[in-house]
């Protein structure tokens, strides 16, 4: 059992906390997980990607080979693009159809959706509405890590303990929100 | 003991810590600022040890030797280009030796992910004629730093531990394994320390002679291992740290590996190699940075009847990261079937400056002013500001290495640039943007350096900074600048003005002036009242 996941996003936008969510999720089911990530520069309204490896046996390489990534979990769909290059052939996109446009030349927001269409197995969320109505904006990626669930070979409620824990020092109402956006966006997968 | 999630930094920190540590000492750059961080906010909990940013990384490589030479153990971190500025303690700490152990952790940046260059540490290792280590994951890189300790107190050299951004920036399970206890104090002898010729000599006979041992240590070392298959004559892989996971990645569904040697320690380790070379008539050679260990076995003319592949052969790249794919093609296996886009190139999204940011308002003023100036050039440093390179501002010329916008805007001045500037941040200048001032002052050099004090060292996450406000403005009167050419603005949209008057005379004024833009970094702003709730 291995499940290979692209995370991507723009920076700000919480692709890490999706990743800390997932790993920790994963150590307390003993399986063996590597993460690869990007600090620096790239925080700064910058392209930011993750490599997440899970498996039950062992994972070498940080980086996905091109090809052979089950999974494309974005925040934004031009960055889904990006790295479509890693997704396997039979691989599954979740992506926000929601643009984040802070550069001056993002391409026409059809040819983005598009081209993540193409792909089979395409899932398109708006993230961003289902966000708000959780509470706030900024819950987009813990929608997004809902929307990706049922997907993820991590079980749902070592999901949910550690986005308690990420955000329970920031009090209560805090963790109710991005609870409540990661149901708002598993639901959204069913419909 | 609890197993743990760490970053490959992070997991350097944590042996360095089990391992008896004293001392830490660095100074921030990615993707080496991990380590400090984990071991300041361990420091806080555990009290047994103590942690701190430093001024620059010759400073931090100073002070952890002396806790060397006081017996105790201790830790110095750093990005590849801070080891050049620390570069003069580190070749003679060689020569004087150590006492307690210390150790080096130098994070070296493969396709410059935020450096200006992609120099191999390891090249550093063997100048120096030091023992130096290459973790594969976060359990080796504490499992080596450990050792490294040990290691360094063995031979009584410094250890280097080299580590790469992938790895320093790769989390996965690490498991600790008991600690041991910081040592008391004991002095060194003054006769190793003190580097006259005539102690210098005789100490630099014992380096080299150290040497063979060096190399028994790494032939015997549990981080080199030569797995031979014997069934296959035809090729044998040499690799090392991170790319030895990129290796066998490609070989998961196949259990016919060829010959392996991975190298975790050095000095090579030159038994293990001769066994694999008697071997095998054709050697791949995979490593993350300069051909290092490929150049040491080709040398001039090569191995007679064996054929070497590599870097240098065009089998892998010169320049840039590894990854898993390029392994694969040097392999000679055929790539993964994938999705390809259509409609490339993508729009690329490259980081800039925070809406809101005061370098931006600092170079719009600049700007304005330098449109009446022709001949004018903007020398600059390293740090967010550095991103006023690009458009909208294209408002800064240079960027070579941390402190040279001053240097360099003096040896402008020197060839006739005028108007010339400098442009530089509060930490960069605390680094090493003070004694070429100092330069400048002594001769009245006729230019302008403009302080972009934001009050934290903001490129590399948001470390704490040596001087700001009131500081800055001591320091500049300390080393001579005339004080009425000491000016202090608020870099906002409002001022923008008021801010151009006051460049505008210290630019035409014909001697040397400092202008200090002083106002918060809006992201720290932001951390900060996060935390206030
Ligand atoms: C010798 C060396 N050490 C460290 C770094 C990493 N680094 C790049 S910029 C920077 C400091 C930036 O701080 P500051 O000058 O205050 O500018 P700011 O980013 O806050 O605008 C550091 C530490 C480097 N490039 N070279
Ligand atoms: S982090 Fe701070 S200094 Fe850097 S660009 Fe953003 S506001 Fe400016």
């Amino acid at each position: 059992m291995k499940q290979d996941v692209i995370l991507a996003g723009v920076g700000g936008q919480g692709i890490l906390s999706i990743a800390f969510v997932i790993d920790n999720a994963a150590l307390k089911e003993s399986l063996n997980f590597k993460q690869a990530e990007v600090h620096g520069m790239a925080q700064r309204g910058g392209a930011v990607q993750s490599h997440l490896r899970l498996s039950d046996s062992s994972i070498y390489s940080d980086l996905i080979p091109k090809g052979k990534a089950d999974m494309i979990l974005s925040v934004e769909p031009l960055e889904t693009l990006r790295y479509l290059e890693y997704l396997a052939p039979e691989g599954l996109i979740i992506t926000s159809q929601s643009p984040y446009e802070n550069i001056p030349d993002y391409p026409d927001r059809d040819k983005v959706i598009n081209q993540v269409r193409k792909v089979n197995e395409a899932r398109l969320i708006d993230s961003l509405k289902l966000a708000r109505k959780a509470g706030s904006a900024k819950t987009q990626n813990m929608v997004m890590l809902g929307a990706a669930s049922r997907h993820l070979i991590i079980k749902e409620k070592n999901l949910l303990r550690f986005i308690q824990v990420l955000f329970e020092s920031r009090g209560r109402s805090l963790v109710d929100m991005n609870i409540q956006a990661f149901y708002l966006g598993q639901e959204a997968v069913k419909t | 003991m609890k197993s743990e999630i760490l970053l490959g930094d992070e997991a350097v920190g944590l042996g360095a810590i089990h391992a008896g540590l004293y001392k830490a000492y660095s100074y921030p750059g990615t993707p080496a600022s991990e380590i400090m961080e984990y071991l300041i906010k361990a420091s806080q909990k555990r009290k047994n040890f103590h942690a701190s940013w430093c001024v620059n990384e010759k400073v931090a490589y100073e002070e952890a030797l002396g806790v060397s030479f006081a017996g105790r153990r201790s830790l110095v971190s750093m990005k590849h280009v801070g080891l050049n500025v620390a570069a003069d303690p580190f070749m003679n700490s060689a020569v004087t030796g150590t006492n307690g152990g210390l150790v080096v952790a130098v994070a070296d940046d493969p396709s410059m992910h935020s450096s200006q260059n992609e120099q191999d540490s390891r090249y550093y290792a063997h100048f120096a004629q030091v023992f130096c280590f290459e973790p594969s994951n976060p359990q080796e890189a504490y499992e080596m730093t450990r050792k490294a300790f040990d290691i360094s107190e063995k031979t009584n050299v410094p250890v280097m531990v080299r580590l790469v951004t992938r790895l320093s920036h790769s989390r996965s399970r690490v498991q600790p394994y008991p600690s041991q206890k910081p040592d008391s104090i004991q002095y060194g002898k003054w006769e190793d320390w003190t580097l006259l010729p005539v102690n210098a000599r005789r100490r630099f006979k014992i380096l080299v002679e150290k040497q063979p041992n060096l190399v028994e240590l790494s032939n015997r070392s549990e981080f080199n291992s030569l797995t031979l298959n014997k069934k296959n004559s035809q090729l044998g892989i040499i690799t090392s740290g991170i790319a030895y996971n990129y290796v066998l990645e490609n070989y998961l569904q196949n259990n016919a590996i060829p010959s392996l040697l991975k190298i975790g320690a050095y000095p090579l380790p030159a038994n293990l190699i001769q066994d694999l070379v008697r071997q095998v008539e054709t050697l791949l050679i995979v490593e993350e940075g300069y051909p290092f260990i490929e150049k040491n076995l080709r040398g001039q003319f090569g191995i007679s009847g064996k054929k070497i592949k590599g870097k240098l052969s065009g089998d892998l790249p010169l320049t840039g990261e590894l990854s898993p794919d390029l392994v694969r093609k040097a392999l000679e296996m055929p790539p993964y079937s994938t999705h390809f886009l259509e409609d490339s190139p993508l729009a690329s999204r490259p980081p800039k400056l925070c809406q809101g940011c005061p370098h931006a308002d600092t170079f719009h003023a600049l700007n304005e002013v330098l449109r009446s100036r022709s001949g004018a050039n903007v020398f600059s440093d390293i740090g967010c500001y550095t991103l006023g390179a690009l458009p909208p501002y294209n408002a800064v010329h240079t960027c070579v290495c941390m402190g040279a916008s001053v240097s360099m805007a003096k040896g402008g001045a020197d060839a006739g640039v005028d108007p010339s500037i400098a442009v530089i941040g509060d930490s960069t200048f605390a680094h090493s943007g003070i004694t070429p001032l100092l330069d400048a002052a002594r001769v009245k050099a006729n230019m302008t350096v403009i302080i972009l004090d934001n009050e934290v060292v903001a490129m590399t996450g948001g470390q704490p900074t040596f001087a700001s406000g009131e500081e800055l403005d001591r320091i500049a009167r300390g080393v001579g600048v005339e004080e009425k050419h000491i000016r202090v603005i608020t870099p906002l949209p409002k001022n923008k003005e008021k801010n151009i008057r006051v460049m505008k005379e210290e630019i035409d004024y014909k001697g040397l002036s400092v202008i200090i833009a002083s106002r918060e970094c809006v992201q720290e702003a932001r951390k900060r009242k996060k935390k206030r709730g």
